[in-house]
């Protein structure tokens, strides 16, 4: 039982970890902020979830087990709320975001 | 797997700082500077796992909040806040 | 007055469940602060009806997180492709779709949804309108009038 725990935290670490990787990956090869915010999206929703359920199957201790949810929800709550604020700031101040038809990408090629 | 978690945090944070300096807009610097916030919650409660010390995940829990209040603090000084009233919101873009 | 003794409640437990240390004078600290955060509620005016909306949702809400989080992961799939495929891939659209749900928390609910799912952001919700960046064009089209919409207007249901 303490083995399977052991090899599920450690499955969920990594999914997570390379979740977090891509979410930063995709920070730098998307070409304008709103397509940015997804990839910041990917590490704030599923790849921190991953992490601390990671965590919370390492540690049996109840108190610590609450705290990692609190810190899962609160994520969960914060982080739509946060990106929202930020892309409606965004788009009053007059950025435009980048919408492009397939057409005109292969013809500017 | 903490281990590789951490470094993968780390990286993470070298990144978004990248983004921080490199990117074209203020909005795309205050984004990678939230996704450095969140990344850190996630690290100290890692840290705190590896240390042998749950006790972090208190601070983890403030640096969420903290994080939230100060975007959306960096955003009431930008002028096109995101939560005005509509019969305040400043002129749209001319 | 319902709302103000429900609110004072949580906040005693959620205070009892992060302290940890249950001795005469934290747990007298512990209940000043809960009063003092009651007492600034009070003078915000936001103990209504929407401060404890989980209280007539409780029953609903368990299925649709969980088909939420199953919306989330294949979504974040389908992300984390395109983000391994490069810019080339991706397909950017801005629209404005309509949300059927009547009342304030189901819009709220509906947008925060949009919002958690990677690959589509709620950027304006001005009455029924809300306004959608997505990474892929199809992606907007599903949620206009799609399943999401269909399973919150359940939810709002009393």
């Amino acid at each position: 039982m303490d083995l399977f725990m052991n090899i599920a935290s450690g499955i969920c670490l990594l999914v997570g970890s390379f979740l977090i990787l891509t979410g930063g990956i995709g920070l730098l090869r998307f070409p304008d902020f709103y397509t940015r915010m997804h990839a910041a999206g990917i590490t704030d929703t599923l790849a921190t979830s991953l992490v601390l359920t990671g965590l919370i199957l390492q540690n049996p201790d109840a108190l610590v087990i609450l705290k990692l949810v609190m810190i899962l929800l609160l994520t969960l709550l914060i982080s739509p709320t946060a990106s929202h604020a930020l892309a409606k700031a965004a788009i009053r101040s007059g950025l435009e975001p980048m919408v492009k038809e397939q057409k005109d990408n292969q013809e500017s090629k | 797997m903490i281990i590789a978690a951490i470094i993968a945090i780390f990286v993470v944070m070298v990144l978004s700082i990248v983004r921080a300096i490199a990117g074209p807009s203020l909005y795309d610097r205050i984004l990678a500077v939230n996704m450095f916030g969140t990344k850190t919650v996630l690290m100290i409660a890692l840290l705190g796992f590896a240390m042998g010390r749950p006790d972090f995940l208190d601070i983890a829990l403030v640096y969420a909040l903290i994080n939230f209040i100060s975007v959306i603090g960096v955003l009431r000084f930008s002028k096109s806040y995101g939560f005005q009233q509509p019969d305040q919101q400043p002129e749209e873009h001319q | 007055m319902r709302d103000t003794i429900s609110l004072s409640i949580t906040l005693a437990l959620f205070w009892l469940a992060n302290s940890g240390h249950y001795n005469g004078l934290l747990l007298f600290l512990g209940a000043l602060s809960v009063l003092f955060v009651v007492y600034i509620a009070y003078r915000m005016d936001v103990i209504d009806h929407e401060s404890q909306p989980l209280l007539h949702l409780t029953a609903k809400l368990p299925a649709y997180c969980a088909w939420l989080i199953k919306e989330i992961i294949l979504s974040n799939i389908k992300v984390v492709k395109h983000v391994w495929l490069g810019k080339q891939s991706i397909k950017p659209a801005l629209k404005t779709i309509k949300s059927n749900q009547v009342t304030d928390m189901g819009k709220v609910i509906f947008a925060n949804s949009i919002t958690l799912t990677p690959g589509t952001v709620a950027i304006d919700l001005k009455g029924d309108d809300v306004l959608v960046h997505a990474l892929m064009e199809e992606d907007i089209a599903a949620l206009d009038s799609g399943e999401m919409d269909r399973r919150i207007c359940h939810l709002e249901k009393p």
